[in-house]
């Protein structure tokens, strides 16, 4: 092959540039008019829209509705017992159903499931048994929560030695029934948010020589919190909002004789009535002001727990999120 | 001199093995109550719907005599309570299928991390409002705003307006696990596609979609068996009291499964009671438990398929 002399390359040099070279502009690249495709978008922002539509309808509907019980009467109704007609009936006994009731939902699904959660995430072999437990907690998130009105009904109330325990229809076998629909929910959430604490974490632990519960009391339990929290916060939420399991194992809707302070504990063994319990017994109801006035302010009230224990918990992750980011 | 340690030196004293083993057990036993809660459900389910199926008379369950559901005068036409529940689910689905895909393709393929940040949190708001008020609001404004300014001859409250209630509560449902079935499809598809010269929207629908395919046949399994099992607002909104004639129009009141089951235990002593009536309460109960741990199941099946697909 010839050597190509320093001359050669620059007069090849000089041809090249004389060369013109196909321009291509960015605008030829973009397709002209996706009509499609912005169609599509289209649709789909206003199924969204519809969506939150609907949201802010539903909410200005309950508001409207309630409005005259929330801004006539609203202390009256928040200390008032249940009554015969709507203008002298309260949520009394219901706040304090509900507090009742949550709290020992509370007391017994949060212990439970993260201990669950941490056996089947810390501890548990591969084998037949773990993945039937996991199955199991997966279908059982499923089961309808009037089915599990029925096991409160037979177990927890009328269950032979049991209802010397709880006392029959009382906020103890409330909060135990829905102890049992929140604990796969408290499960399934703790379990992944065990699952994002890193390896190293645990494996520095057992390097210093901790035991595995130490590790998991003093590691993993405390990089995992957040997560945990927020699980059992927004499962809390649910459980405060349900009502057909307490329908099924007979709460009150009619009529309860007094009005029990906020810190007598001997209620939880009384027969009780709830927020949600309330809410649909007036929205049945054929008088207006049962079935819009009182149920939409009760209803307000609902929403607006609900709605604060979710963004607490929403606003935990966020934050938690973004400093984990910054690590 | 050389010290040698034995292997039993190290491993620790054996107060703190005791402790390790007791902590062990009380995990694994809390791990265990969760058996215990489903082997519960099945039994409190189980011995009262077997009584309802030897003693009850069968005429009055299925065929000619069985004109509704009548609990308290031994008529229980299961077809009633099976019909309007499968009416109210297909109106749910016909509510919360496209909506929630709307939201799931637009969250997962177009919105940007900002737009994001807002839909994902108001989708949570919509996911945690309790089933009581989509109830009322169904009762309030669905059933005389929208299926009343449609068909004219509407019932104040009805299977319609019931639907599309329990549609509303099942779109961030739908929502949710589409999201997580398309947030799977690995985005080396998207690059291939996209290189190739397709624009976003032969992306989406030529290539993510069928991708996440079995993701989104899971999200709608799960819809389905949300919806049979939701009792609040066909309760509240579905305007049967307590009993129904046989009926397949959405614009009539009718008593879905889980209403009638709501029904039966709802005023203060017949939740007591024993005979047919109360019996009939655990074999609704156990039929809604079939019905949704098999849809669960193949849910459960459908998802773990596509996991391994990638």
């Amino acid at each position: 092959m010839a050597l190509t002399t320093p001359g050669e390359i620059a007069a090849n040099a000089a041809k090249r540039k004389a060369r013109p070279t196909p321009r291509v502009e960015l605008s030829e690249l973009r397709r002209k008019n996706d009509v499609a495709g912005t169609v599509f978008k289209g649709l789909l922002l206003g199924g969204i829209f519809v969506t939150f539509l609907i949201l802010i309808v539903l909410l200005v509907q309950v508001v409207r509705d309630g409005s005259n019980v929330l801004t006539g009467r609203l202390g009256d109704f928040l200390s008032s017992g249940l009554g015969s007609s709507p203008e002298i009936s309260g949520i009394a006994q219901a706040l304090r159903g509900t507090f009742y009731v949550t709290l020992i939902t509370a007391l017994v699904a949060f212990p439970l499931g993260i201990a669950s959660a941490l056996y089947l995430e810390e501890y548990a072999p591969k084998s037949r048994l773990t993945n039937f437990i996991n199955l199991n907690i997966r279908n059982l998130a499923g089961v309808p929560s009037v089915v599990y009105g029925i096991l409160g009904l037979t177990i927890f109330v009328n269950g032979w030695g049991i209802r010397s325990i709880t006392g029959g229809r009382t906020p103890i076998a409330a909060g135990l029934t829905l102890a049992a629909l929140v604990l796969p929910i408290v499960i399934i959430t703790a379990t992944e948010a065990l699952r994002g604490v890193p390896r190293a974490l645990r494996e520095a632990g057992y390097g210093v020589g901790a035991t595995k519960s130490e590790v998991i009391k003093d590691h993993v339990l405390p990089y995992a919190a957040p997560g945990i929290l927020t699980g059992t916060l927004l499962s809390i939420a649910r459980a405060a909002g349900e009502a057909a399991p307490l329908i099924l194992i007979g709460a009150t809707t009619g009529f309860l004789s007094d009005i029990p302070g906020w810190g007598d504990v001997t209620q939880a063994r009384e027969p009780f009535t709830a927020l949600p319990i309330i809410i649909a017994s007036w929205a049945r109801q054929p008088q207006e002001g049962f079935k819009v006035d009182n149920a939409a302010a009760a209803i307000v009230v609902l929403v607006v727990f609900v709605l604060l224990v979710n963004a607490a918990a929403i606003f935990m992750r966020n934050r938690f999120e973004r400093k984990r980011a910054g690590l | 001199m050389t010290t040698s340690v034995e292997v039993s030196d190290l491993r620790g004293s054996p107060a703190r093995h005791r402790k390790e083993a007791r902590v062990a057990f009380v995990f694994r036993s809390a791990a265990l109550v969760s058996i215990l809660i489903s082997v519960l459900i099945v039994g409190s389910l189980a011995v009262e719907a077997l009584a309802f199926v030897v003693d009850v008379d069968w005429s009055k369950v299925w065929g000619e005599d069985a004109i509704g559901w009548f609990p308290r005068r031994n008529v229980f036409g299961i077809l009633t309570l099976v019909s309007a529940t499968l009416i109210v689910t297909a109106i749910a689905m016909v509510v919360a299928l496209p909506l929630g895909l709307a939201a799931a393709i637009y969250l997962s393929e177009y919105a940007s991390p900002r737009v994001r940040k807002i839909l994902k949190p108001a989708l949570e708001i919509l996911a945690g409002i309790p089933s009581v008020v989509l109830g009322f609001f169904a009762l309030r404004f669905l059933a005389p705003q929208v299926v009343g300014r449609v068909f004219a001859d509407a019932a104040p409250a009805n299977l319609a307006a019931a639907g599309i209630g329990v549609g509303i509560l099942a779109i961030p449902l739908v929502a949710s696990i589409s999201e997580d079935g398309l947030g799977a499809v690995p985005d080396s598809l998207r690059e291939a596609s996209a290189g190739l010269g397709a624009r976003k929207l032969t992306t989406t629908t030529r290539v993510v979609l069928p991708a996440a395919l079995s993701g989104l046949i899971a999200a709608f399994i799960v819809a389905v068996s949300r919806a049979i099992g939701e009792t609040m607002v066909v309760f509240i909104a579905g305007g049967a009291a307590d009993s129904a004639l046989q009926n397949f129009n959405p614009i009539e009141p009718g008593l879905t499964m889980t209403a009638a089951m709501a029904s039966v235990a709802s005023g203060t002593d017949n939740v007591a009671g024993e005979g047919p009536a109360f019996q009939s309460l655990f074999f609704v109960g156990i039929l809604l438990f079939a019905v949704t741990l098999i849809l669960n199941v193949l849910a459960n099946k459908v998802v773990n398929k596509y996991r391994q697909e990638y």
